[in-house]
């Protein structure tokens, strides 16, 4: 039987970056202009070194600066928006718990923006940097209130952190418009908002250099925390009796959490849902253990957000939708169907 | 010899009120010890304390000599299990996942899981006569299910200290049976909270608790006499030998 176990994560081994391969590629074969498949190969051969060819300039950099690159990004995103949802439904036992819904994304959009406005520099990394101080104070400030709110264990208090969630969404984001509205310039402010509604228009190689590192980072210290994020099972009393130092665990997991969505932020604005829906369809396929849960949640967060970029491309002909508006389409009745589920038990 | 383990002087606060207060004892190798006292008491307080789960306000508990509080959190659950008094989990795991929990002191992430892990597990899960259900889904369990496969998850952490917080609970009269000869038979040493008087019998020691204090400690023969009873429970004892075994067998009538 365990000879047939490592057979089968054996196959994963290299189903798992082919599928995320196949991914890649679906995403820069398709998009608003079509443009013939074997062109595409061309273009990634010339690129790759493998062939001298001579290509249309036009198509080479649609594909390798524009497709490519963003989704290469769409992929750690939606690996780290998928992982940092498992982590914190594992700690906080919470089966909707996810940083869209927990307010961490609008924390760190206000810590962002903040940093944008006020001119203070460093690029992307002072964006992340100022996104990572947003999400954590956002996550300190709903923990603190649904501590205070109380509520014990069990559904109540569930419902009580998911209300402390929209509080902080309501407020964070109420802090983002005033901050605009206070220092940004009519322009500025316009391509804030399209940004915050989650989208990856923008996205170049120069963002993947901060997004592919984080979310191997990421993905690093998830896998390093299997076996404490199985000791939570039973609730954190269970886990600290397993020897989980529960502090250090909390502390390295959740600003993990933070700093993954943060960076993703900083890049594409806030992308809901991906942390809600895939790892509870990845529970449903592999179940709930996190030796493969880890992994599954990682890859398919990374396809679910490349194939969902690609619906935003594609869906209305001429017309490109933040894709935070297709993770929303999804993800909203996957929030409802986990609710719904969460009530029959 | 520094003993295994040892509350010195421990107290606990909540609230403004002592819920333990200066409690010791040593624990002898091998010995199983009851906690016995009315609810509230503070028995499961002191096992909290016991496990290092539950910082003392005053006093101390010692594990091999050292406070808990200088042992790393791992180093002590290799050492020692705690069966809560209730555990419960919305997940959908099974039987067998959930005793394998019990291994995660000894894995880390880069000690895998190996046949004597799995060894362990199985039989831990034969040992409270699970072993048949350990496919089955945890929310399809029984109260008295659940209850054994915690006590599965804690053999499997294989410790030198076993904590239960009334093991018994839930169980049906052959399991409590089942699940006390179990503990009694386990080469290590065992503090097990109980109420039923009969249960307490079969431990080495008891310690009986009342508001917090121990009110008696020692032999239960001796410890659990009529008066000591009919002090901390409020109820009538009437202690009768069993005519044919001799065994000692408790009737009680409420005192109003
Ligand atoms: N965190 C806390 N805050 C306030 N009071 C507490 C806390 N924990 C325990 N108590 C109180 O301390 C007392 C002892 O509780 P404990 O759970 O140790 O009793 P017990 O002897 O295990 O009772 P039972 O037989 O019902 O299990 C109780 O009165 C309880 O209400
Ligand atoms: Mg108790």
């Amino acid at each position: 039987m365990r000879a047939r176990a490592a057979r089968r994560s054996g196959v994963w081994l290299w189903l798992a970056p082919t599928l995320l391969a196949a991914a890649l590629f679906f995403g820069v074969a398709v998009g608003e202009t079509r443009i013939p498949l074997a062109t595409v190969i061309d273009v990634l051969a010339v690129q790759t070194g493998l062939s001298q060819r001579v290509l249309d300039p036009i198509d080479a950099s649609v594909i390798w600066h524009y497709r490519l690159s963003r989704a290469v990004v769409a992929a750690c995103g939606g690996a780290s928006l998928a992982l940092s949802g498992l982590i914190l439904q594992a700690l906080l036992r919470n089966p909707l718990a996810e940083p869209y819904l927990l307010g961490i994304s609008a924390g760190a959009s206000t810590g962002a923006v903040l940093i944008a406005v006020a001119g203070l520099g460093g690029g992307l990394v002072g964006m992340s940097a100022g996104a990572f101080a947003g999400a954590l104070s956002a996550f300190a400030l709903v923990a603190g209130l649904a501590h205070v709110a109380g509520g014990g264990a069990g559904p109540r208090q569930a419902a009580v952190i998911i209300l402390a969630g929209i509080a902080g969404s309501q407020m964070f984001n109420a802090l983002t418009a005033l901050i605009i509205a206070q220092s940004a310039s009519a322009e500025q402010a316009r391509g804030i908002m399209f940004w915050l509604l989650g989208n990856l228009s923008g996205v170049r190689w120069p963002d993947s250099w901060l997004a592919v590192p984080v979310a191997v980072l990421g993905l690093a210290v998830t896998l390093w925390h299997i076996r404490t994020l199985d000791a939570f099972a039973f609730g954190a009393e269970a886990a600290a009796a397993l020897g989980i130092d529960l502090r250090r665990a909390q502390a390295v997991l959740i600003a993990t959490a933070a700093l993954v969505t943060a960076v993703m932020v900083s890049i594409a604005g806030a992308i809901g849902f991906v942390g809600l829906v895939v790892p509870h369809a990845m529970r449903f396929l592999v179940g709930t253990r996190h030796g493969r849960l880890v992994p599954a949640t990682a890859l398919a967060g990374a396809v679910f957000l490349v194939l969902s970029d690609v619906v935003s491309r594609i869906v209305i002909p001429g017309q490109v939708l933040p894709i935070g508006v297709i993770t929303a389409l999804i993800g909203a009745p996957g929030f409802a169907l986990v609710m719904i589920r969460g009530r029959r038990r | 010899m520094t003993p295994l383990l040892e509350v010195v002087a421990a107290s606990r606060m909540a609230q403004g009120r002592a819920i333990v207060s200066d409690i010791s004892l040593r624990l002898q190798p091998g010995e199983m010890l009851g906690l016995v006292g009315p609810n509230g008491s503070g028995k499961s307080t002191l096992l909290g304390m016991m496990a290092g789960l539950i910082r003392p306000c005053r006093g101390q508990v010692r594990l091999k000599g050292l406070p808990m509080q200088a042992l790393r959190r791992r180093r002590i659950a290799q050492l020692l299990a705690l069966v809560a008094q209730s555990a419960e989990t919305a997940e959908r795991i099974t039987v067998r996942q959930a005793v394998e929990l019990g291994r995660i002191p000894r894995l880390g992430p880069l000690r895998p899981w190996r046949a004597r892990d799995h060894e362990a597990v199985a039989a831990a899960l034969k040992a409270v006569d699970m072993a048949h259900l350990a496919g089955r889904d945890w929310s399809s369990l029984s109260g008295g299910e659940r209850q054994r496969a915690h006590i599965a998850r804690a053999l499997a952490q294989a410790p030198r200290i076993l904590l239960l917080d009334e093991p018994t609970n839930h169980l049906d009269i052959h399991h409590q049976i089942a699940i006390l000869d179990l503990i009694a038979g386990l080469s290590v040493t065992t503090v097990v909270a109980l109420h039923d008087m009969h249960h307490a019998l079969r431990c080495d020691r008891v310690l009986v608790m009342r508001a917090g204090r121990c009110a008696a400690l020692g032999p239960p023969a001796q410890v659990l006499t009529p008066g000591l009873i009919r002090d901390i429970f409020a109820v009538k004892a009437e202690i009768i030998p069993h005519p044919r075994t001799g065994r000692p067998v408790f009737d009680f009538e409420r005192l109003c």
